[in-house]
């Protein structure tokens, strides 16, 4: 197992070498640069002049082939660089600040989200064309049609503009500072419950699909149908035989999104004013800050690949199947 | 057409509502005034993240309003737009314009309590001419050929030729030499901590704290030297969405906020919110045209844009798009200010006239579609727009259905902006565009008219030539008597106004709102916040604690 993760890890490499590369091109490809939004692209007082002198002062007058390998260089020694933004900050800095605040808010999110999909997907399943299969088929299809920005908007207006129980945007109150230890909790988790709602109710509904269908795929099975005969209670059979099989796609699809994690949602964040990861990278994007989306996509590159091999060795510890096929080298 | 038309009615029966001065207009009810005092804290919204606070070096807007309070210049600006005493108690301007002495204000202080002096006038001047400087405003300081202290309250200026901004250019921000010489003559303006955390100024208020993302926090400088402001602390909130922004206005949670047109007129026309919030109304600086590229040999001929500004009707889209709050253009010039010429050829809405200057440059027959021909060829042209601008996009349609009642097709095409820059405007590489220009508080417009600004790199990129708008400009920014310049920028203005060379459409106006207990707000052609540091909130009003 530890050989396997190892070679995994040695393979990941240059295929992160690869990513790089891509990303760093189309990006550069991309029309627009940074000096457009430093000098005002269609500022009239700045010259052709001043912007070459910014285009000097960032080496973008270079071949993109040195571009890149003088960025591989400096990431090599981990230096991520200083951003183009006039702030000029270092980039671990700006994405330092940002990574926690989506963090905790993706993390919430996914425990919400799995806490509620795998009993939603288990009752159904269990109970399937029942009535509360079909509302809880009509209603996770709702989540997922409903447009993020358009149920935050309706939240919005409806609990901090006409009821005034809960803020509308931001991550603290603006006299945060001068409130005492318990009211500022309360106050910091009460801006964090209309962008969990609004994230979780749109997240909902795939993996509670991918729960149900995978349940219904499992108390088919033969063995269930020998765990009903050996007389055990139905709740010992698909709480404990069914589940522990029924969970082993969901590990995958969890790992897969745990690069989504520090991603951050762009709507959700800006439409709630958070200023997290998913605003960093458009702004970014927006401004062609190339150090800033470089180092963010590095960082998110290699944490899929760390979630990927996760994913597969936790896949290999649930499912022993697996871990022999391994061994086999099918 | 039914649909602009509904708007129109809807606008009609809307437009009682306003106090309408000839360029200011504020709406509002009668409400408790009371005596000034200090206290209490401004909330404003800020919609983009701050990229830096050493406004010198940034080029943008959000920037630059977040610590507009912290930096002075030397000159500022009135309500009226005339340059008056800030830093600088007063000049001599010589003759020729070539030679500028200021005589500073004794007691100006650093926010770190050093006294403001000549020598951080020449620092400034020679930060913004340091090749190392990344600043997009170094072209302005580019005439100046000496800056010298001659004592510590008197700097004398020279320039190398007559020059029309000899005193505007004063306004940019003056820098505090002890802090930032180093980082200059290094080339780190930019990692300097005055560029993202600490920046040191000497106006009205200090700042406090900035949170990345979040917040930016001002308080008050007691030690201002033309005294205390009243509001002890401005809160600038970074909210990315004008959504939310508008919904934190309706729930209070934010003071001050500019209205889109929709808001201003249909949202905001409720008993609460008019209570709460005084509404204000001016012409802003930004003008709305129809860019048509001259190299096309079809726009090459003035006729062919004469017929087009008399085809667009310039009302309907005024009340179509911005819901009635914006101004015909006839120029690049807005109303009201000292340059403006009202008395230049304008171009009602006239289909008729429209088609007989359209036959008179030879588009004369039409094919089966009802398309003018010309050579064989339907006139037919792409319209680019860029995407994310929903006022582009309304303005693109009603030009594109009005242009086909004259026989003209026009195909919409909407790019992302800086694709659109790169790929199209910048390479020269379209037929028309439509887009808005910001105008400065001088007339200058050279980089925009000037035949010599046609480059690739350039503004100039519809390719406008006349040799006598040529002689013109050059006189213009040579000139530095204002009654002299007026002559010139008037002729301009005539000759924009014959030859159209762009289809000038509209300036809109920008409608603040502002949290009703603020009082001391005196709106002007310049807006409502150049005079900040004298509002204030009555004892009685006042709703936040501070301190």
């Amino acid at each position: 197992m530890l050989w396997y993760a190892l070679r995994r890890l040695v393979l990941a490499l240059p295929l992160l070498v690869g990513i790089t590369f891509i990303s760093f091109a189309v990006i550069h490809l991309a029309p627009g640069e940074p000096v457009d939004v430093t000098g005002g692209t269609m500022n009239t007082k700045s010259s052709a002049q001043a912007r070459q002198l910014l285009r000097e002062m960032y080496g973008l007058d270079q071949p993109i082939a040195v571009q890149y390998w003088n960025w591989l260089g400096r990431i090599a020694r981990l230096d991520f660089g200083r951003s183009f933004a006039p702030d000029g900050r270092p980039v671990l800095h700006k994405i330092g600040e940002r990574l926690p605040v989506t963090l905790m808010l993706n993390i919430v999110e996914l425990l919400i989200i799995v806490a509620l999909a795998i009993p939603i997907g288990m009752a159904s399943a269990t109970r399937q064309y029942s009535v509360f299969d079909k509302v809880t088929t009509v209603f996770v299809f709702v989540g997922f049609a409903t447009p993020d920005f358009w149920l935050a908007l309706l939240l919005m207006i409806l609990f901090g503009v006409e009821l005034g129980w809960l803020p509308i945007s931001g991550l603290r109150s603006l006299n945060w500072e001068y409130m005492s230890g318990w009211r500022q909790h309360w106050d910091f988790v009460s801006h964090l419950v209309l962008p969990i709602l609004v994230a979780t109710f749109g997240g909902l509904a795939g993996f509670s699909r991918y729960m149900r269908q995978s349940m219904l795929e499992v108390i088919r099975q033969d063995y269930i149908q020998s765990a009903r005969a050996k007389g055990l209670s139905e709740r010992v059979v698909i709480g404990k035989h069914a589940l522990r099989n029924a969970m082993l796609p969901l590990v995958t699809i969890l790992g897969l999104s745990l690069p989504g994690l520090i991603g951050g949602s762009v709507i959700v964040e800006s439409i709630f004013a958070i200023p997290g990861m998913g605003q960093l990278m458009v702004q970014a994007v927006f401004e062609r800050d190339y150090p800033v989306i470089m180092g963010n996509l590095v960082v998110v590159a290699v944490l899929t690949l760390v979630a990927n091999l996760l994913a597969d060795v936790a896949y290999g510890l649930v499912d022993p199947r697996i871990r022999l096929g391994g061994r086999g080298r099918r | 057409m039914r649909a602009v038309l509904l708007v129109l009615l809807l606008a009609a029966a809307l437009a009682g509502c306003t106090d309408r001065r000839d360029d200011v207009a504020v709406s509002a009810a009668p409400r408790p005034t009371g005596d000034r005092a200090y206290g209490d804290t401004l909330i404003r919204a800020l919609a983009a993240n701050i990229s830096g606070l050493i406004p010198n070096i940034v080029g943008d807007k959000y920037s630059h309003d977040a610590v507009a309070l912290v930096y002075n210049g030397l000159i500022t600006h009135d309500k009226d737009t005339n340059i008056v005493p800030d830093l600088a108690e007063s000049w001599d301007l010589a003759a020729d314009c070539r030679e500028l002495t200021f005589r500073l204000r004794k007691n100006a202080r650093w926010h770190d309590g050093r006294a403001f002096t000549a020598d951080d006038v020449v620092f400034t001047y020679q930060l913004m001419s340091h090749p190392k400087t990344p600043s997009p405003y170094k072209d302005d300081f580019e005439d100046v050929t000496s800056v010298e202290a001659l004592d510590p309250y008197t700097v004398r200026v020279r320039y190398k030729s007559s020059y029309a901004n000899a005193l505007m250019i004063w306004g940019q921000s003056m820098l505090p030499k002890h802090l930032l010489e180093s980082y200059m003559l290094a080339g780190k303006l930019k990692e300097a901590p005055q560029n993202f955390t600490t920046p040191v100024g000497t106006g009205p208020y200090k700042f406090h704290e900035i949170r990345a993302g979040e917040k930016i926090v001002l308080v008050a400088n007691p030690d201002y030297y033309a005294g205390r402001p009243y509001i002890s602390r401005i809160v600038y909130r970074i909210i990315p969405s004008q959504a939310t922004i508008f919904l934190e206005l309706k729930a209070k949670g934010i003071d001050q906020a500019d209205l889109t047109a929709l808001q201003y007129q249909r949202q905001t026309d409720y008993p609460a919110f008019k209570s709460a919030y005084n509404k204000f109304r001016y012409a802003d600086k930004v003008y709305n045209y129809l860019g048509l590229n001259h190299t096309d040999r079809r726009f090459a001929d003035k006729r062919v844009r004469q017929a087009f500004a008399h085809a667009i009707n310039k009302r309907d889209l005024i009340e179509g798009v911005r819901f009635g709050m914006a101004r015909e253009a006839t120029g690049p010039y807005k109303h009201g200010t000292w340059v403006y010429n009202p008395n230049v050829r304008t171009y009602p809405y006239d289909p008729a006239r429209a088609r007989k200057l359209l036959a008179e440059a030879g588009w004369t027959t039409k094919n089966a579609e009802g398309l003018l021909v010309k050579d064989g060829q339907p006139f037919t042209f792409e319209l680019l727009i860029s995407q994310g601008s929903d006022e582009g996009k309304k303005i693109a349609e009603i030009i594109q259905s009005q242009l086909r009642d004259v026989g003209v097709g026009v195909e919409l095409r909407v790019l992302e902006w800086a694709a659109l820059l790169k790929e199209h405007i910048k390479k020269h590489r379209f037929a028309a565009a439509a887009m808005a220009w910001s105008t400065g508080l001088d007339p200058d417009q050279y980089s925009i008219w000037h035949s010599s600004q046609t480059g690739p790199d350039e503004f100039n990129f519809v390719s406008y030539k006349n040799p006598e708008v040529d002689g013109l400009l050059e006189r213009g920014r040579r000139t530095c008597r204002q009654s002299e310049r007026k002559r010139v920028y008037d002729r301009l203005q005539e000759i924009f106004a014959e030859e159209q060379p762009l289809v000038f459409l509209y300036f809109r106006d920008t409608m603040p709102a502002v949290a009703a207990r603020v009082q001391g707000i005196v709106p002007g052609p310049i807006g409502i916040d150049y005079n900040m540091y004298e509002w204030y909130v009555p004892k009685q009003l006042q709703l936040y604690m501070s301190e």
